[in-house]
């Protein structure tokens, strides 16, 4: 069976509320069979809402959404048989784990031999077998999280829509849930659709992340490309960190630009820029920048120590470094490391690949 | 815990000592916070029921009225006429009741155990004033000859009845039964069975209010806690500003609308409905009671249910419909019974409201639309028998324990949330 790159289609969809604010700004995403994809964005970019659209508790203002190369806009949420995770898991309190996960496949009036086969096979799968009796009270955060997984999943849907499942939980819980999770997907190979405002959650578990501001998608790519070669600079800022200048093109040619700050220059990759006199922000990942580079880099400076902050594997420092103290080094923690102490001045090189030229903030 | 192994505190005390110890003040502290409370019930509370429950079987009176009678009549069988020295007890007490002139008490009393009683003790009463009876001679006879009625063993088996300081008879009566001359439980004649109409009545119409506050004030207290806060105030207001407003006012609002020329009858009236001279009478029955006391319990059966349900998240409906449930399946197996304990609680708290309820179908039930807490009231003010209406009253809490004590069996108490 060939995979349908067009599983999920969100078709010049707008969505507003009040009339006045567009949520959604004409958004066309396209989901294949069996992808993993998230939607992440800060709090109010309106991927929560493409979510309520996709489950069918919202309707777009305009534009369609499409379901396998059907129209779904006018089909109400329990017909369209996409299972969700709710972002405080939605349990229902009066009924024990296995009524939960029996409430799908009773409402689709499936016979009792059949539900107790699916509630086990539900219930192993996210290794909860022996607490059907149970109720979701008596759960701990993580357990009733698996249970809402497995509700979500337990009567066979073609897509799995999960608002910010992990938000309650804490961190190591978190990351051992998002393996958990992503397994659970590789193995039933069902189409995932995952909301967060987590990068690192987006970024551990997706084949692809989209990430939302203002209403729009800003960038539609794999994990990799998202955090190495940011299309603009809102990207840029919210995933991973980054080092900033701004300033303004005085040179440009076809993979390599200059850039002048207020009192220097430096050479940078030209990703939106065009044109000389253009103001641009470059964005450098703090881990591509070296301290005494062995091999010659086209950008070295040197600048002097502010902070320096351990974090056991790595050590961030903070620089004073062509005019602004906020420049940021993560030096990893290995045995043959330097002496970093506060007011010393280092030699530091970056590639003017890495240093991307994008839209000015 | 077995006692070998106490855990010791560093002083050296058991922990369970020094835990005490610790915790006495702030008890201490904790109770005297509640004392002014505590006070408040036991003076307005389980004193004045207290008081109640003995002026309702208290019969002292007559005891004290007749001490030498009940004293001699003791010995006597009460199968044949009494012998001279019962007579003579008798015509010793009444002579200093009459000397007192609260004699005629003890005829409205005697009259309620006999009837004809309270006459021929007028008749005894002016042979006693007028001095015509010779204490050197037998009374007996001399009181048999004032009436024939003294000849008659019944009337002294009446007194007897009566001798002990306490008496059912009250609760007897609240059911439309009382003690017959032999002392067994008798229903009255059926067409003087009042109470027991009234008791149906109360019960009837307690449970179709609370029925009826259900059915309105579910939907009410659905919309309060899922519309957004500005038009969830609005609608807020719109529920308490009945409770804001003085019963009496509510009350005769309702009258104004409900009259035969009132607003109703006008608007049915020009729409067709009825014609002019035939208005139905929508008050001073039991409609009236019914629109009137739903009205005024509504906010009582919509607040608990509010409350119960702004803490159903909105997310559990959207679970439900996207596992598949239609709107209806989402509601009824989501949504209802997670309400359950909000509605116990308004039910009950109106279903009690309900049962007790005075002003309201006093003023527009009428004949028909009148309640047990009417003839309660009615025999507070009007025929002044304090123990009948103590009586009744009890009965009536009573009734309301039980109604509890069923729920909590059916429930559970503990189900119950008020907010």
């Amino acid at each position: 069976m060939s995979k349908n790159p067009e599983f999920v289609k969100f078709d010049k969809v707008d969505k507003s509320y009040d009339g006045k604010v567009l949520v959604v700004k004409d958004l066309q995403l396209d989901i294949a069979e069996g992808e993993f994809i998230t939607m992440l964005g800060p709090s109010g970019s309106g991927k929560t809402t493409c979510l309520m659209m996709l489950a069918g508790f919202e309707t777009p203002t305009h534009g369609e959404i499409l379901l396998d190369g059907n129209i779904i806009s006018n089909i109400p949420p329990h017909k369209r048989g996409i299972g969700m995770v709710f972002q405080n898991y939605a349990l229902f309190p009066h009924m024990t784990v296995y009524e939960n996960l029996a409430f799908p496949l009773r409402v689709r009036k499936v016979e009792k031999d059949e539900i107790d086969k699916k509630v086990d096979k539900a219930l192993s799968m996210v290794s909860l077998s022996g607490f059907e009796t149970r109720m979701p009270a008596q759960l701990s955060g993580g357990q009733q999280q698996r249970v809402a997984v497995a509700r979500a999943l337990v009567f066979d849907p073609a897509v799995v829509l999960m608002d910010e499942p992990l938000g309650a939980l804490d961190k190591n819980l978190r990351e051992s849930m998002q393996y958990e999770i992503k397994h659970i997907h590789e193995s039933i190979g069902v189409t995932v659709v995952y909301v967060t405002h987590d990068q690192s959650e987006a970024l551990t578990m997706s084949n692809r992340i989209a990430v939302f501001n203002d209403g729009k998608v800003q960038q539609l790519s794999d994990p990799a490309e998202l955090y190495e070669k940011p299309v603009n600079s809102f990207v840029a800022e919210f995933i991973g960190e980054n080092n900033t200048f701004n300033g303004e093109v005085i040179d440009i040619d076809k993979d390599k630009c200059k850039v002048k700050l207020n009192n220097s220059e430096i050479l940078a990759n030209p990703i939106s820029v065009k044109s000389k006199g253009e103001k641009t922000t470059v964005s450098l990942r703090p881990e591509r920048a070296l301290i005494n580079p062995a091999n010659k880099m086209d950008n070295m400076f040197t600048g002097k120590i502010e902070e320096v902050i351990y974090h056991g594997d790595h050590t961030r420092v903070r620089l004073n470094l062509l005019g602004s103290s906020e420049f940021i080094l993560k030096v990893p923690n290995s045995t043959s490391n330097l002496e970093l102490k506060v007011t010393e001045d280092i030699d530091i090189g970056w590639n003017s690949i890495d240093a991307r030229a994008l839209d000015p903030k | 815990m077995s006692s070998e192994n106490k855990i010791l505190t560093t002083d050296g005390l058991p922990l369970e000592v020094s835990l005490k110890k610790a915790e006495k003040r702030n008890k201490i502290k904790a109770f005297l916070l509640v004392a002014p409370l505590l006070l408040f019930l036991l003076i307005t509370y389980i004193f004045p029921i207290g008081e109640m429950f003995t002026r309702s079987i208290d019969d002292r009176m007559i005891t004290n009225m007749l001490p030498k009678t009940f004293e001699s009549m003791k010995k006597w069988d009460g199968k044949e006429l009494p012998p001279e020295e019962v007579y003579r007890s008798f015509y010793e007490d009444y002579k200093i009741l009459a000397e007192k002139k609260v004699h005629g008490k003890l005829g409205q009393r005697l009259n309620k155990e006999k009837n004809g009683f309270n006459s021929i003790l007028k008749r005894l009463f002016r042979k006693v004033k007028s001095n015509q009876i010779d204490e050197s001679k037998s009374i007996k006879e001399q009181i048999i000859k004032i009436h024939k009625h003294y000849r008659n063993v019944d009337y002294w088996r009446a007194i007897k009845r009566t001798a002990p300081p306490y008496t059912m008879n009250k609760y007897l009566k609240g059911m439309d039964m009382y003690l017959d001359e032999d002392g067994n439980v008798t229903q009255v004649s059926e067409d003087r069975r009042i109470h027991r109409i009234l008791w149906l009545r109360t019960l009837e119409i307690a449970l179709f209010v609370t029925i009826f506050c259900f059915l309105m004030g579910y939907p009410i207290a659905h919309l309060l806690a899922t519309l957004p806060m500005k038009y969830s105030n609005l609608l807020m207001i719109c529920v308490l500003l009945p409770f804001w407003t003085s019963l009496l006012v509510r009350t005769a609002s309702w009258m104004i609308l409900l009259q035969q020329q009132g607003l109703v009858n006008d608007f049915f009236v020009m729409i067709g409905l009825v014609a002019d001279d035939s208005r139905p009478e929508m008050m001073y029955n039991k409609v009236g009671t019914y629109v009137a006391m739903t009205q005024i319990l509504l906010p009582f059966m919509v607040l608990p249910l509010y409350s119960v349900m702004k803490t159903i998240s909105p997310s559990l409906m959207r679970a439900g419909k996207s596992l598949g449930g239609t709107p209806f399946v989402a509601f009824w197996k989501v949504y209802f019974p997670l309400t359950i304990p909000g509605i116990g609680a308004g039910c009950l708290l109106v279903f009690i409201l309900a049962i007790g309820y005075y002003i309201t179908p006093a003023l527009v039930g009428g004949a028909s639309g009148t309640l047990i807490s009417n003839q309660i009231a009615f025999h507070m003010k009007q025929t002044l028998d304090w123990s009948f209406a103590s009586a009744m009253g009890l009965m009536l809490l009573t009734g309301v324990l039980v109604i509890y004590w069923i729920y909590n069996k059916l429930v559970g108490v503990d189900n119950i949330k008020l907010g």
